[in-house]
């Protein structure tokens, strides 16, 4: 439910929940910071390019972590990498959400028992929303993966405790 | 154009205790193998004697040969003796369009080999990869740091077969 579907009550006065109009502002404009790590960060751009659009949801690219909403953990977390992106994770200011796309980001893939240099899973170093399964995901699930999190972002309320 | 065992003729000639032999097994590439604190002067040869002009290092490579015996000490245990770590190195020159292969040989407790990065200045992160992943030390090397592992690793060289994962790296659990 978006915020224009509220009933018109005068011209120029649409009536809405503090809740509804926060989140409605926030998931409709859902700034990603401009990092990718392996093959899904080629997925990544696709769904960032003309053909699948991931503009018409309000996701663009940012070249800095403090401009963004949104950090999209774009294929193989190596130990090396993981302490860098928890540093970019801590620079973005709040409330900021994480997908992680794609199974090594989940929880290792195809490296899960002899990958010495991966991460098994970025959840180990930051706490993650949506969880984009493939390898790598097409970009209709990426963009499955964002619906998911606006859906988390929408039902948000700012009285009660999340889970 | 020469073959290999052209090259290694002439590089017997030139430096009789360094060169070892010519291994032909096929299908397997002939190499020669070099005594690995002479690799540095038998490879500056090879790439400037007029005759053979091996300008190219397509690929260096480190292997941990896994080649140790098993022997029981006195007091009851058992070790590990006669372990090897060898590095390969493919040469090409671009001029004569001949090729070459080279191997040396170290010990696993004392893997020293003269670098050849003054030689092939490429060469550079081709050893620091083999110092990164196998342990292999490179005397002479102009900067030997780890090129691909975090600079603060300090669990050993992960392509040995010897390797063992840390529990914890910087506070994360490695294992799955």
């Amino acid at each position: 439910m978006s915020l224009l579907d509220k009933q018109f009550t005068n011209d120029s006065i649409v009536i809405a929940k503090v809740d509804d109009l926060l989140n409605w502002a926030r998931l409709s404009s859902l700034w990603q910071v401009g990092f990718g790590l392996a093959c899904c960060a080629i997925e990544m751009m696709a769904t960032s390019a003309s053909h699948y659009d991931f503009d018409r949801f309000g996701v663009i690219p940012r070249p800095s972590p403090r401009q963004s909403d949104v950090i999209i953990i774009s294929g193989t977390v190596t130990l090396k990498m993981a302490t860098r992106i928890k540093r970019l994770y801590e620079q973005m200011p709040d409330p900021k959400y994480v997908i992680s796309m794609g199974s090594c980001s989940n929880s290792g893939g195809p490296y899960w028992e002899h990958g010495y240099h991966v991460l098994k899973g970025v959840d180990r170093v930051i706490p993650v929303d949506v969880y984009v399964p493939g390898c790598p995901p097409r970009p209709e699930a990426l963009l499955e993966g964002l619906l998911k999190l606006q859906e988390k972002i929408r039902n948000h309320s700012s009285v009660k405790k999340s889970a | 154009m020469k073959t290999a065992q052209d090259i290694f003729s002439i590089l017997k000639e030139k430096f009789e205790d360094s060169v070892q032999e010519l291994v032909s097994v096929l299908p397997v590439e002939h190499f020669i193998t070099i005594n690995p604190l002479a690799i540095d002067k038998v490879c500056l040869f090879l790439r400037d004697n007029d005759e053979l002009l091996f300008d190219n290092l397509m690929n260096l490579s480190g292997v941990d040969d896994a080649n140790g015996r098993t022997v029981n000490t006195e007091d009851g245990a058992s070790k590990i003796e006669g372990a090897t770590l060898s590095v390969y190195y493919h040469l090409e020159s671009t001029s004569f369009r001949h090729k070459v292969a080279l191997k040396v040989s170290a010990p696993i407790d004392n893997p020293d080999v003269a670098s050849v990065a003054l030689i092939w200045r490429h060469a550079d992160w081709h050893e620091r990869e083999a110092y990164d992943l196998i342990g292999i030390n490179f005397l002479n090397h102009p900067d030997l740091r780890r090129i691909l592992m975090p600079y603060d690793w300090e669990f050993g060289h992960p392509l040995r077969k010897d390797y063992k994962d840390p529990e914890y790296y910087q506070g994360m659990k490695v294992p799955y």
